[in-house]
């Protein structure tokens, strides 16, 4: 077996621009994502049956069906109906950038509304309490109090979100999106080196998730600064 | 009632394909998992290293990139090897090995951190207690340790197995004739693509609702030993 790099290094230049692609896809329905799930995570909160329902369906068909049957839904599925080939909405529905930017962010916000719910219930109920009792307005809790807790709590869950929307943007290259992976795969069908050029994503794909827990584990340490340092030790009870 | 234009039997036959794939991928996966978490819990410098560059990597990497290079990939690599042997001839995986390759290796990464929590999670005086009965290392691994890291590991394991489940759609892409495939046969004769891959999504939804009541089941019996009252 003879693998030849030189193609890598002569493509370089074309896995970079799907780099770039891959880059816009996952910050695009990452930012999103997170703006659609706040809501849904509060209505999912709720002990209103009425207002719990809906979300609950949402989340359990976009976690429980596959991203490559939801990208398809958007990117085949919508041309189906006259009245979507007519609406305002076509020149967007019509673009496979777009549908994978749709399918991504309703994915994604399924996943990270349960990952802001958890945050939310996991702050003890002591906290609030104890705002209550310094007489904080409700405003006051969730500025201070409330919404920086769960933000610390958030962050561990939700670098691995975005690492996992990374890997699942690849799934773009089958709406003939030109990310990283289609790239390689435009590539590769001119080359006849699946191996190198593939290898060659897999190691960027692989830059950019270390590059994602670095810049998560530097937040992670600012935002929970005030858990102190190990050596204050709080004794076990009993 | 749903008109399915006669593809209805194609797609249970797919998902008898996405079923056999996610169980084969499966016990790859469970398999290497156990070797991974055994590996970077040993003495030995080397296997520790060799378990962490296998999970990194994996777990880097996009899962459809993986399934894609082991199908291309893997003709090459076997072609060379089978080379050094003399054997000439062309030689092709196909996307069921493939897809059981790619799948079972990316489960066994994730399995491997879960394996490594429940193994460490096994207090040590059970350790001591087996050697103390005289038990030889086998035995105690499958008598004691065993048992209780299946306990510990359920969940986290039942997890993993949903979403292969979900990602066995990625090996449609190389030609496997799952759910997926089927419905984008039956897609392109009918010019019905909203209704076959809503079909097909519902599909997986099922899938999904019944390996989580099996995984329920399971935690359950597991953890019988546990329960008090």
């Amino acid at each position: 077996m003879e693998l030849d790099f030189s193609v890598v290094i002569e493509y370089f230049p074309r896995l970079l621009t799907g780099t770039w692609m891959t880059i816009k896809l996952v910050l695009l329905s990452i930012v999103l994502g997170a703006i659609v799930a706040l809501p849904i995570a509060l209505a999912r909160i709720s002990k209103n049956w009425f207002i719990s329902g809906v979300p609950f369906a949402f989340i359990f068909f976009f976690r429980g069906t596959p991203l490559l049957v939801q990208i398809f839904l958007v990117y085949y599925g919508a041309s189906q109906f006259e009245a979507v080939r007519e609406s305002f909405l076509w020149p967007m529905l019509r673009e496979p950038f777009w549908c994978a930017i749709i399918a991504f962010t309703l994915n994604t916000s399924a996943y990270t509304a349960e990952i802001f719910r958890g945050a939310i219930q996991a702050i003890p109920e002591g906290e609030v309490e104890a705002c209550k009792v310094m007489g904080m307005t409700k405003m006051q809790m969730y500025h201070r109090i409330l919404l920086p807790r769960a933000f610390g709590i958030v962050l561990p869950a939700y670098g691995n979100e975005i690492i996992l929307m990374l890997k699942a943007s690849a799934l773009a290259s089958t709406i003939t999106l030109l990310d990283l992976t289609g790239m390689a795969r435009t590539i590769i069908a001119r080359t006849y080196t699946p191996i190198e050029i593939f290898l060659a994503a897999g190691a960027i794909y692989l830059v950019i998730s270390i590059f994602v827990i670095y810049i998560f584990r530097l937040i992670e340490k600012r935002q929970n600064r005030y858990l102190g340092t190990l050596s204050i030790k709080v004794p076990d009870k009993g | 009632m749903l008109d399915l234009h006669g593809f209805g039997d194609q797609l249970l036959q797919g998902a008898g394909i996405t079923i056999q794939l996610a169980l084969c991928s499966l016990v790859v996966g469970l398999i290497l998992g156990l070797l991974g978490a055994s590996a970077k819990l040993s003495h030995i410098k080397p296997l520790q290293w060799i378990a962490n560059f296998y999970t990194t990597i994996i777990r880097g990497v996009p899962e459809l990139l993986t399934v894609l290079i082991i199908y291309f990939g893997a003709t090459t690599v076997l072609m060379a090897i089978a080379g050094v042997f003399g054997y000439e001839e062309y030689i092709e995986i196909g996307p069921f090995a493939a897809g059981v390759t790619a799948l079972g290796l990316t489960f066994g990464a994730y399995a491997t951190e879960v394996f490594r929590g429940a193994l460490q999670a096994i207090p040590k005086g059970q350790h001591e207690a087996a050697i103390a009965l005289g038990m030889h290392p086998r035995r105690k691994f499958f008598r004691i340790i065993l048992p209780q890291v299946w306990r510990v590991a359920l969940p986290g394991i039942g997890n993993l197995f949903l979403v292969l489940l979900k990602d066995t759609a990625l090996v449609s892409v190389v030609g496997l004739e799952d759910i997926m495939r089927k419905a984008n046969v039956a897609v392109s004769n009918t010019k019905e693509p909203f209704l076959f891959y809503l079909v097909a999504a519902f599909m997986y939804l099922a899938l999904t609702i019944v390996s989580m009541v099996v995984v329920h089941y399971l935690e359950k019996r597991a953890s019988r030993g546990l329960t008090r009252g």
